[in-house]
């Protein structure tokens, strides 16, 4: 399977074509070329670094690429500071817009009780509901965090309809609950690093990869 | 929950995991890519590969040796010894680390900190710090001296002040060896590493001494370590990352279990 990952030049992107090669998918990359996200049958926006660096994601068009391929319902998945980019904005660099998908913005861990960034392996509780992203493990994983932003707790959707619905697939605490994956119809997004996490994280990307859309 | 982290380290010569105390009478310890795989799959939290001998003609081989143990590891790996410059850095990420470990070369350039920082991101630098106590010093523990080339030439810096201007400049993490304790497998030298771990806002890493469980369990507390790593105990099949775990989660130290 062909699986398109976005290069915004934010760090280093072989662990995550390393991951998804041992999962038997094909990564192409592209850090501008619009018709790699056209045609694209799953999109990868990997990303450590700094949310300012998502800039390069307006100005090449891609943004706007993604919006189309998620609504044409491509399966799409956001780690890290690609999961935060779904969010209107973030803390980080207050003037760069996110894509925009889910409501709300990122925010800094506060600072005083513990270091900031937030390093290391953490539990994380997945949602009772029993995310895709999740099928298979244990209602509590470790997986591997390395951020001072996150994406906040009960971070939610507005449907066509109008409707709220939140949209959390797991969560974990640190100094404060936040959010460590959100999933919702065809776009997902961990905070952690499932290329980092060990057979958990593996699981996490398989089940990305494996998804076949909404089951009746 | 935030755990504690457990990392194995292998130092490498010429393609091949070694041992030796102080870098003298090394022995054989394998292979770097099966050690590295074994000690992942054992429940190691994360894998440190130290190139000792860093000379320029080795640097072909261990861009080989990185990029053969990172093909099938899928936990944090970090790569050290010898990175001189952000193109010798940008090899090794592009051979497969996640993490640099720069040591001499940053004391003698801090900027390279902040250079290797803005390509691949501050959770990608790790400083590392070799210190030994100053007896003659008004504080031997914060004004512990650094050493660079491996602990033999003093670097005329002491240790807290020098980690935190590594934070400042942009450092993800700190690897500080006491070098008082390694190779004694005596204990983690805990003051120091509470002195370092509590001036600075970032991870720090304890290495040197490990010999017993009760060292990881005090070097978590007394010392305020984030993450402790050992290399012999874990050689030979001495002790694996899990065993060592499950003893750390009945003294109530909290570790990623199972593993």
């Amino acid at each position: 399977m062909r699986v398109t990952v976005i290069d915004y030049k934010a760090g280093n992107l072989t662990s995550v074509l390393k991951a998804l090669r041992h999962l038997g998918a094909e990564p192409v990359v592209t850090d501008s070329d619009l018709s790699l996200i056209e045609r694209a049958e799953r999109i990868v926006l990997p990303g450590v670094g700094h949310f300012a660096a998502t800039e390069r994601l307006d100005r090449t068009g891609m943004t706007g690429a993604i919006r189309e391929a998620v609504k044409r319902g491509v399966p799409f998945l956001g780690i890290c500071v690609g999961m935060q980019w779904l969010l209107e904005g973030s803390e980080e660099a207050p003037k760069q817009p996110g894509l925009g998908h889910f409501i709300g913005r990122c925010k800094r861990f506060p600072s005083g009780r513990e270091k900031v960034p937030h390093v290391g392996w953490s539990s994380i509780e997945t949602n009772i509901v029993g995310p895709t992203l999740f099928r298979g493990l244990k209602r509590i994983e470790y997986v591997y965090f390395t951020h001072s932003f996150y994406v906040p707790y009960a971070t939610m959707i507005r449907e066509a309809d109008g409707d709220l619905q939140v949209v959390d697939a797991a969560q974990a605490e640190y100094i404060v609950p936040f959010a460590a994956a959100v999933e919702w119809g065809n776009v997902f997004g961990v905070q952690f690093h499932p290329e980092k996490s060990g057979d958990a994280g593996l699981a996490v990307l398989r089940n990305f990869l494996t998804w076949e859309g909404p089951q009746c | 929950m935030l755990t504690r982290r457990i990392i194995a380290c292998l130092d490498v010569h010429g393609g091949r995991v070694v041992k030796g105390v102080q870098f003298v009478d090394l022995v054989d310890a394998g292979d770097p890519a099966a050690l590295a795989a074994r000690h992942a799959r054992e429940g190691a939290d994360e894998i440190v590969l130290l190139d000792i001998t860093a000379t320029h003609e080795g640097r072909q081989t261990l861009l080989d040796t990185v990029r053969r143990t990172a093909r099938e590891l899928f936990v944090p790996f970090t790569v050290g010894g010898g990175i001189k410059s952000a193109e010798e850095a940008a090899q090794v990420f592009e051979a497969g680390a996640d993490k640099i470990s720069v040591n001499s070369a940053a004391l003698k350039d801090p900027s390279l900190i902040s250079e290797i920082g803005k390509s691949f991101g501050a959770q990608a630098v790790v400083v590392a710090i070799d210190a030994r106590r100053d007896p003659e010093a008004k504080d031997p523990v914060r004004d512990a001296q650094v050493f660079v080339q491996g602990g033999r030439k003093p670097a005329g810096r002491r240790v807290v002040e020098w980690a935190r201007e590594a934070e400042e400049r942009g450092a993800g993490e700190i690897l500080l060896t006491s070098m008082d304790s390694d190779g004694t497998r005596a204990g983690f030298d805990c003051e120091l590493t509470a002195a370092v771990s509590g001036a600075v806002n970032i991870p720090v890493i304890a290495s040197g001494g490990a010999g017993t469980v009760a060292h990881f369990a005090d070097v978590f507390g007394r010392g305020k370590a984030d993450a402790a790593l050992a290399a012999s105990i874990f050689h030979f099949g001495v002790s694996s990352a899990r065993l060592l775990k499950e003893e750390l989660v009945a003294a109530g130290v909290p570790v990623r279990l199972p593993c």
